[in-house]
């Protein structure tokens, strides 16, 4: 108690650092510049500060505080509207609101799903900040509780989801998602070094895939495709019914979830090593396993957005907890952020243990700032989202071009490789396909995000175990069985038993008819081929390097074996069954205008013009082409519209300060900036 | 190399016959205002070296002739080869192209990484900056640390990794060589992680760089958590190992070698340790320009981090940075260089048998 109340001077002077106007001048124009680049999908909090670090190099720390922090705060906020309005995942911590917020888009109630989520946000902020102010002082010893058992047991209670989220058929989300863990394996080992499924050759490959690309390919390729081919706006429905103050209702309605949720978030964001990539999930399993009604889900349930938005923005403020005490930043942005602190003024505030000890009032201005600019950020967006929820009743066909420019962009923002748009496109494949057969593509995800945990934490656990039981076996049991790791183990089977059990009514895929054998089948063995070649990769890796191969070997086998199970029920199952699920037979995909491989080819056209004339001429040809060809514009509509988007590409890459990926041509001729 | 005999006076005149033969193009010209410089920083936003590459650009721009933008960029992959590899390929063209390597980048050229393509002899070294290290202990194996490792060679070590090919390699070879223990934990993100692993009871032994362990360390040191145990050291004018001039009461590695039975400050094995002790410490951060690029752009590069060396609040601001090392320019950064990428055959053939020994790793 005597903490706390020491605490409040410090308190009440970072509310006096916080409340003068200059400082809350910058907050708002951080606010405003992190919603301009939230709102494209694939740029986050990264690219935001990248923008700002110029500028921090000696400025008043209280004002460089500020202006950075309404960057990073609102970055969870603004990629709402990518998820919602597009199905595009805009950043990692949005994964989960695309699973129920793009079918209420589609069906026509963007705007409510965007109030909703923005209010769950606003919510999450305040209730993560709160908690903050009294957790933060006790925090450390906490924080250190965690040790290497602990998270991966928290690891495997993210992978737990799986079970809610696997789809009609178990066996088919628990081999999704042993894909996804195996296409997170792929590259460099963490721990040996040694290469799974990659050469020296490709040196891409080394580095493994980026979840950025994955979380597009895997979500927003299949959707844009789908809607493409139909030739309709997002929006079913022309007029948008519920508006922006139902969604706030809904919010309301459900602020005991939406306070779990925030909850879940600022615990799971406090733990480092972990980054927010798992909360969301961890937040939308819990939501469904709370809801009577779980027939919605998938189809537009608005618990379903609340969940995890609640928990995406309490997380920012959990993650502050490491990167302020420890200095060890919870995720990328925070890495720069506590770079840029070092820049600030003469470099006097030094985050790490003293921030509780000499800079407690600085802690506490930045908690709070964090608040205050969610609370501004979502006022903003829900100002906001009754005008861009109208973008949902626009012809699709004219918005999809974009999306792919956007997307791409998005893609090779990180690594300005070419290989970074082939690979978004080989995962688009994928995830058309996972989708087209009712494969989870939620549980393939969480497959892969997780897979880099998993195997660092089992290898490392195993190994600081083994060394403790060689010094007594007691010694080691009470490593590996801390009270944390029995709780989250308890909770951990309960979340999969009932996750099991409500599984069959839960379709995060929407509905799907079944019909004939070959093509699910089809699937089936080339699913089991790549796991199996990526499974005999593995065996190969010396046995002096078991670390780098036993997560492959193991969950390799594992979603091996999936398939074998897979395989023979398909022998035996009747041609109907719900194990055939197939898209292309009943439904939207079925009925469309267009076919998926005439579709594909546009942006396979993209990708293969951006391999020989480098991105911006190809985005040229690209725009023309499709404007003219398959959306149908008049020759000045499409000038103009191709004339914007190449002026908006330009205009990106020239204020992050990104080059595009050159083609073949680039290698021969010397051009000019933005072509070369 | 010849540009140290130019004062600013001749970059001038140069810059000035430069511009009058070469009217239009004006390739030589040292004066960049208007212009742009790139810094290319081959890791991602998030790295020691987007910190280092941050710091100095600001003052780069106020400190070059006509007082150009200065931006960083960020080329990551493939463990820093991918950007290496890039700047290999790239010629003067108005000297605007700055590259800034690391440790990192250091290493897999001393390995024969099969990635690397590049090759540090063919570009211009302006500056290069260093760091140091401390290596720690818990505090009940630490009760039997008296200056020799005499005492901890039956005890087991346990230390959080990023990898046996990167930095950790010096600390990992240090320890080996003093006959201690140590068994690494790897695939850890970063060394904050390891003293996390540290606090949390989970390592044993753990080193971080100078910066890392006043800010984070020193204050278990104070709890009493945690016994210092030794410094690699800091190079003089001459290449001798001597204290670190941060940590001047603490032992270098080569007096606890000299001290500890069975170490010897001689031989294939200290030679390897101390050549890749000076690629990932003294001389850990370089900034290059193309191999082409003519004197007189060198040396206006030159004088501008003379120029920041030379501020009055230098110290000041570059305490977080740097921390008590001294940064090296011109002829000095070239020498620094050419000690970091220096190592005699019979050594790196001493640390690849090793990192095969010991860890299975082979670098194809």
């Amino acid at each position: 108690m005597d903490t706390f109340i020491s605490a409040l001077p410090a308190l009440a002077s970072a509310w006096d650092l916080i409340l003068q106007p200059l400082v809350l001048g910058y907050l708002v124009l951080g606010v405003v510049m992190g919603l301009a680049v939230g709102v494209f999908p694939g740029l986050g909090g990264i690219a935001g500060l990248s923008l700002l670090l110029p500028f921090m190099f000696g400025m008043d720390p209280i004002l460089g505080l500020a202006l950075m922090i309404g960057m990073v705060a609102v970055v969870p906020t603004s990629d709402t509207f990518a998820s919602v309005l597009m199905g595009i995942p805009g950043s990692s911590a949005s994964q989960a609101t695309v699973l129920d917020g793009f079918p209420m888009a589609k069906n026509g109630e963007a705007a409510r799903a965007l109030s909703a989520a923005f209010s769950s946000s606003l919510f999450g902020g305040l209730v993560g900040a709160l908690f903050l102010t009294l957790f933060i002082l006790v925090a450390r010893p906490v924080v250190l509780a965690f040790g290497l058992p602990e998270m991966l047991m928290i690891t495997i209670f993210g992978l737990s989801m799986v079970a809610v989220l696997a789809g009609r058929v178990a066996l088919k989300g628990l081999a999704a998602a042993g894909l996804g863990l195996m296409l997170g394996t792929i590259g460099e080992a963490d721990a040996g070094g040694n290469l799974r499924m990659a050469t020296y050759d490709i040196p891409y490959l080394t580095d493994g895939l980026k979840l950025v690309i994955v979380g597009l390919g895997i979500f927003a390729i299949p959707e844009i495709v789908s809607l493409l081919r139909q030739d309709r706006s997002i929006s079913k429905t022309t007029t948008l019914g519920a508006g922006w103050v139902t969604g706030i209702r809904d919010w309301f309605k459900n602020i005991f979830l939406s306070m779990r949720c925030s909850i879940i978030g600022v615990v799971v964001g406090v733990i480092p090593g972990l980054g927010g990539s798992v909360v969301d999930w961890i937040a939308y399993g819990h939501t469904v396993q709370t809801t009577r009604d779980k027939s919605r889900f998938g189809k537009g349930e608005v618990r379903g957005v609340i969940g995890p938005e609640s928990s995406n923005n309490a997380k920012e403020g959990g993650g502050l907890v490491p990167t302020l005490l420890f200095g060890i930043p919870g995720s990328g942005s925070m890495a720069i952020f506590i770079g840029a602190i070092a820049l600030l003024g003469s470099g006097q505030i030094e985050v790490g243990p003293n921030m509780l000890k000499s800079n407690l009032d600085i802690t506490y201005a930045i908690v709070w700032l964090l608040a205050l600019a969610n609370v501004v950020g979502t006022l903003l967006c829900i100002a906001a989202s009754g005008g861009i929820a109208k973008l949902t009743t626009i012809r699709f066909t004219y918005l999809a071009p974009f999306l792919f420019m956007l997307i791409s962009f998005a893609a090779f923002q990180s690594g300005q490789n070419f290989e970074d748009i082939l690979a978004l496109c080989v995962i688009g494949l994928i995830g058309i396909f996972l989708r087209r057969f009712d494969w989870s593509r939620p549980a393939f995800l969480i497959g892969f995000v997780l897979s880099n945990p998993v195997e660092k934490f089992s290898n490392q656990a195993f190994q600081i175990a083994s060394f403790r039981f060689r010094k007594g076996f007691d010694q080691g049991m009470d490593y590996l069985f801390s009270p944390i790791v029995i709780t989250l183990l308890i909770i951990t089977v309960i979340s999969v038993v009932l996750g099991i059990r409500q599984a069959k009514s839960i379709m995060s895929e929407g509905e799907s008819q079944s019909g004939a054998k070959r093509a699910p089948l089809l699937f089936l063995l080339v699913i089991a081929t790549y796991l199996g070649v990526a499974v005999f990769d593995a065996s190969r890796i010396p046995d002096i390097n078991m670390t780098d191969k036993i997560v492959p070997l193991v969950i390799g086998g594992i979603a091996l074996l999936c398939c074998l199970i897979l395989l023979v029920q398909m022998m035996l199952a009747p041609e109907g069954h719900v194990l055939f699920a197939d898209r292309e037979l009943a439904g939207e995909d079925a009925n469309a205008t267009y076919g998926l491989w005439p579709t594909l080819a546009w942006f396979g056209f993209l990708v293969l013009m951006t391999g020989l004339l480098g991105f911006i001429l190809a985005l040229v040809l690209f725009l023309l082409s499709f404007l003219r060809v398959r959306a149908g514009a008049s020759v000045p509509r499409t000038l103009a519209l191709t004339v914007c988007g190449i002026a908006f590409m330009c205009f990106m890459a020239s204020t992050l300060n990104r080059d595009f990926p050159p083609g073949l041509l680039q290698s021969y001729v010397d051009l000019p900036w933005p072509l070369r | 190399m010849k540009f140290k005999d130019f004062g600013k006076k001749t970059v001038a005149a140069l810059a000035v016959a430069a511009a009058a033969a070469l009217p239009v193009t004006a390739q030589a010209e040292a004066d960049f205002a208007g212009k742009t410089i790139e810094i290319i920083i081959p890791f991602s936003e998030t790295g020691g070296s987007a910190k280092w590459a941050n710091f100095f650009a600001p003052l780069l721009s106020e400190a070059m002739p006509g007082e150009p933008t200065v931006v960083v960029k960020f080329m990551p992959g493939a463990g820093s080869t991918k950007g290496a590899n890039w700047f290999q390929e790239q010629s003067h063209e108005d000297g605007t192209l700055l590259f800034g390597s690391s440790g990192s980048t250091q290493f897999p050229y001393l390995l024969d990484d099969p990635r690397v393509k590049y090759e540090y002899k063919d570009w211009i070294q302006v500056m290069a900056t260093g760091t140091g290290g401390v290596a720690y202990l818990n505090a009940e194996d630490g009760a039997k640390y008296d200056g020799t490792a005499n005492q901890l060679k039956d005890v087991d070590f346990i230390y959080g990794s990023q990898g046996a090919t990167r930095l950790d390699l010096v600390p990992l070879l240090a320890w080996e060589m003093l006959g201690m223990n140590v068994e690494p934990v790897f695939g850890i993100k970063g060394r904050g992680d390891g003293r996390l692993m540290f606090e949390r009871g989970e390592a044993t032994i753990d080193y971080q760089t100078s910066s890392s362990y006043l800010k984070g360390s020193a204050a278990l040191v104070e709890e009493g958590k945690a016994v210092p145990m030794m410094s690699w050291g800091a190079l003089d004018d001459s290449g001798n190992i001597v204290r670190d001039p941060t940590f001047p009461d603490m032992p270098t590695f080569k007096e606890v070698c000299e001290a500890t039975d069975g170490c010897e400050t001689s031989g294939d094995a200290w030679e390897a340790w101390k050549a890749f002790f000076i690629a990932g410490f003294p001389a850990q951060k370089i900034m290059h320009l193309p191999g082409d690029t003519p004197d007189d752009v060198v040396a206006a590069y030159v004088a501008a981090f003379d120029a920041i060396a030379a501020r009055d609040d230098f110290a000041e601001i570059s305490g977080k940075t740097l921390g008590k090392y001294p940064m090296h320019t011109g002829e000095m950064a070239q020498g620094a260089m050419t000690a970091a990428v220096s190592v005699p055959d019979e050594a790196k053939a001493f640390v690849v048998n090793w990192l095969e020994e010991a860890y299975g790793v082979s670098l194809k």
